[in-house]
């Protein structure tokens, strides 16, 4: 974490009074701890993207290419025929002000142009400008305003302050959506070769190797078998599961967040043991190794190229069709994209569970289902044994994916699983939950080291509703579907509510699933002791002199 | 400034028509010309904005969910917040334009007083303010047809006196046009009263509410206060729709001055943010099915990317997959079958 990061008491003093200048007279003062490292030129060159280059964010000089202007202005030109959503947020926006205090990002930094409002109008001043007569004509009077140097760094800066996770456009009259603004100014900043960083490095890792941390086959490999050895050491079970198998009936993709680090790993051996015990017919891909996709906080065009993969890589191994792990944007893309960017998928079928024979209608078309619709599938036909109890040292709370929730609409599916997987589970409060959902803070690719303040300002919303069920509850464990957030989540917990913890649902489901031939477990997926558990006992009695 | 120059603005188009008729005789020009040049700037303007936008495709769908998808036997779908057939989207769309759903879902943040934290709270006043400005103008542009038509439809003549229940007058007070004016000044005090609105408000947005005002205020002064006459109004507009207008001299400035606000008001339409009333009917976040993994959706300009390929993979990694036992498409050959093959 940052050394400089205010302490919670101070960040949390949130001024919310406007300033005296007007926005458009008051240009973004950019301020370290708010923002990330630019792109490097060897990744954005690794992509074949525009003007690639070393820059720095705090240089005078960007290193932008003479014609920008012009560049910018035919990318938005060529962005309006191509999107009618681009043309109708620009048009119908009547600054009612519904979604001003929507943000996460407002809500944690009082910065007005976090108001979703203000920075779609940083476009939208540009577009009215160009594109309008009104704005042609009247200039200022119509909110409208030239692109200059300063206007592009007010874009760089706030459109790399939002995190797509459409809380906004829920609470728009006219449905105006600022992940899809700040999706296409994102391209129009690439187009210059204004990415930053943490997005670049990882697109240009997944694009090559195969997944956002640029883990090789083998290693890839290692990592999911060292997490069999930890499940046989809490079960007895060895599981070993194939990769790149050819003839399996699912392919299934996780984001690489779920076999790199702590406390996604957990959820990953949940999937593991969840799959061994239904002796599921499936695959892992090293080529397809990343249910995530970087691309989509990049362009339209990279997050096709990225999720090609997908589709790829089912035709080659002949599956039937995809399982896809608990991952948000990853879901977002799926739902919402995949199939129109790269399908049709022909050579997959209609999803079908072989343990209940039903079959996903749902998504008889992109041919992929979501783990969680697959295991909620298992509980309402009652195919799991389940031991609830298991779980009855954690008071459990739930946070919504923006994309699952916004995106897609799987509200649930996943509460359903932790219903049966947990005794103790207490919801936030319902400003906060399902598709009023707030962001961790970090989506959208902003989750560096070097942007900490602004993580921990975003996430202030979210972590402000845990601490709520914390105080009246006893929360102790936060429950997430997606990858980031159990990247994000543990930091922000940390910070604001500590002493709570994150885990993913399949890693609740897994301390409760009663596994055929298991010996008693003594341990959680954690390798913590259980409470109350045999062990526990007995070294109670055994340790009683101590 | 955004406020001044709106209000300003408005009181130059007060001043045109009274000069322009009163001062300059021009009650042909005010009472003929212009309402049909802007009719026709309102019809082609809105013909023109409308093509545009659906001219430009829905790559994507993209639907914003706003409740449980459709999916899983036994779990309960939320139909007009999740939509997933056409049907749903139609009920969507209706409850979004005639009843504004997501305006009603309105929250308000409030900063504990400790300082620590925040919380949430109901705000509906924008909700019911919007539906009251919306409604009351619909009822009062209905009410107008009594001047178009001879004689006067039955539907129009109900809403009439349905408007007009209170009887508390000669003539009656309606009640729409009572509560458009109380709406306007809440939109307006909202506006300027509150920092945030007043922060991102241009005179853009302050504009059209006093062009609205100085339209409803100047029909209620005629209405209730100065009179006018009825019936060479009547003959106008329905001269203006057979095209065969006759402007009498029994006409007050009074009502030119309302007739060139609506005028300036239909010429201003297309060009601002009142196309919000077609726009809504066109957002794709709104009016799209959540069924893109049952249904494809195509893009129309769909093109290939070249993606890294599993060839190319292989090619790179396929020595450290075989050595970790991951099975390959094509393996190399063994030291064995090399020699045999170059013993050939």
């Amino acid at each position: 974490m940052a050394s400089d990061l205010p302490d919670p008491g101070e960040l949390s003093q949130v001024d919310l009074t406007m300033p005296g200048t007007g926005w458009m007279d008051t240009p973004a003062r950019i301020r370290e701890g708010m923002y990330c490292h630019g792109a490097r030129g060897k990744e954005i060159a690794a992509l074949g993207m525009p003007n690639p280059r070393d820059w720095r964010v705090e240089d005078a000089d960007w290193k932008l290419p003479p014609d920008w202007r012009e560049i910018v202005l035919d990318g938005l030109s060529e962005r309006l025929d191509r999107f009618r959503s681009l043309r109708i947020f620009m048009d119908t926006c009547v600054r009612c002000g519904a979604c001003s205090d929507k943000c996460h990002f407002f809500i944690g930094s009082g910065d007005p142009k976090n108001m979703p409002v203000l920075r779609a109008e940083l476009l939208r001043s540009v577009y009215r400008r160009n594109f309008t007569t009104a704005g042609k004509i009247m200039g200022r009077m119509a909110g409208a305003r030239d692109l200059t140097e300063t206007v592009l760094r007010e874009w760089w800066y706030y459109f790399f302050q939002c995190t797509e996770c459409r809380r906004c456009s829920l609470f728009c009259p006219y449905g105006i959506d600022t992940a899809e603004i700040t999706i296409i100014a994102r391209e129009l900043l690439n187009l210059l070769g204004l990415n930053i960083d943490w997005i670049a490095s990882p697109v240009a890792k997944c694009h090559h190797v195969g997944n956002h941390i640029g883990m090789e086959p083998q290693t890839m490999k290692e990592s999911i078998e060292f997490l069999c050895d930890d499940i046989e050491e809490i079960t007895g079970i060895r599981i070993t599961p194939s990769f790149n198998r050819k003839g399996a009936e699912i392919l299934f993709i996780t984001s690489s967040g779920d076999y790199y680090a702590e406390p996604g790993i957990f959820t990953c051996m949940g999937y593991l043991m969840l799959f061994h015990q239904l002796g599921l017919d499936y695959t892992w891909s090293t080529y397809a190794a990343e249910g995530g996709n970087f691309g989509y906080f990049t362009s339209h065009e990279t997050a096709k190229l990225l999720n090609a993969k997908l589709y790829a890589e089912a035709k080659r191994l002949g599956v039937r069709y995809i399982v896809g792990g608990e991952c948000g944007h990853m879901w977002r893309v799926i739902n919402q994209y995949m199939d129109t960017m790269n399908g049709p998928p022909d050579f997959l079928e209609t999803p079908v569970s072989p343990v209940t024979g039903t079959r996903f209608d749902h998504a008889a078309s992109t041919r992929a289902v979501h783990i969680c619709e697959f295991t909620a599938d298992l509980l309402i036909h009652d195919k799991l044994n389940l031991d609830p109890g298991r779980n009855d040292h954690l008071n459990i709370t739930f946070h919504d994916a923006c994309n699952i929730a916004r995106g897609m609409g799987m509200l649930e599916e996943p509460r359903l699983i932790i219903r049966n997987a947990c005794n103790n589970f207490y919801e936030m409060p319902e400003e906060t939950i399902r598709e009023h959902t707030f962001c961790c803070g970090s989506g959208a690719g902003l989750h560096a080291d070097e942007d900490m303040e602004l993580r921990m300002r975003g996430g202030f919303a979210r972590a402000n509703a845990v601490r709520y069920v914390k105080n009246r509850h006893g929360v102790n464990m936060l429950a997430c579907i997606c990858a980031i957030d159990r990247s994000a989540l543990p930091v922000l917990m940390k910070y604001w509510v500590p002493e709570v913890e994150v885990a993913g649902v399949h890693e609740l489901l897994a301390s409760a699933l009663i596994m055929d031939g298991e010996k008693e477990r003594t341990m959680d997926i954690r390798g913590q002791d259980l409470p109350g558990g045999v062990k526990d006992e007995e070294s109670s009695v055994k340790g009683e002199g101590n | 400034m955004g406020i001044l120059s709106a209000f300003i603005a408005v009181i130059i188009l007060i001043l045109v028509p009274w000069a322009g008729v009163g001062g300059l005789g021009l009650a042909g020009l005010f009472g003929v010309i212009i309402p049909y040049g802007a009719i026709a700037l309102f019809f082609c303007g809105i013909i023109i904005r409308v093509v545009r936008w659906s001219m430009a495709p829905n790559p994507f769908r993209i639907p914003t969910t706003g409740g449980q998808q459709a999916g899983l036997h036994g779990i309960r779908q939320s139909r007009f917040d999740n939509p997933f057939t056409t049907f749903q989207v139609m009920g969507r769309m209706a409850f979004e334009v005639l009843l504004f759903r997501s305006l009603f879902r309105n929250l308000s943040l409030r900063v504990k007083s400790s300082g620590q934290g925040v919380t949430y709270a109901s705000a509906k006043w924008l909700w019911l303010f919007a539906i009251f400005f919306h409604y009351a103008m619909l009822i009062t542009v209905f009410r107008h047809l009594r001047f178009f038509v001879n004689p006067v439809p039955w539907p129009v003549r109900m809403v009439e006196n349905m408007d007009g229940w209170l009887q508390t007058g000669i003539p009656a007070i309606m009640i729409s046009g009572l509560l458009l004016i109380a709406a306007l000044i809440f939109l307006l005090i909202r506006r300027i009263v509150m920092p945030k609105l007043r922060y991102i408000s241009l005179m853009n947005d302050f504009f059209p509410l006093f062009l609205l005002a100085a339209i409803a205020g100047t029909g209620a002064l005629m209405r209730y206060v100065t009179g006018t006459d009825i019936t060479s109004v009547k003959q106008l507009a329905m001269g203006l729709i057979s095209f065969d207008p006759v402007v009498s001299d029994g006409i007050g400035s009074l009502f030119f001055i309302h007739i060139f606000l609506v005028s300036f008001l239909l010429a201003y339409f297309p060009f601002s943010k009142l196309m919000h009333a077609a726009g809504i009917f066109f957002s794709p976040t709104r009016d799209l099915a959540n069924n893109s993994r049952a249904v494809r959706h195509e893009n129309p300009w769909n093109y290939p990317v070249r993606f890294h390929t599993y060839e190319a993979y292989e090619k790179e990694f396929g020595k450290k997959m075989t050595e970790a036992g991951i099975p390959l498409d094509h393996p190399p050959e063994t030291s064995a079958e090399k020699e045999q093959k170059s013993g050939q």
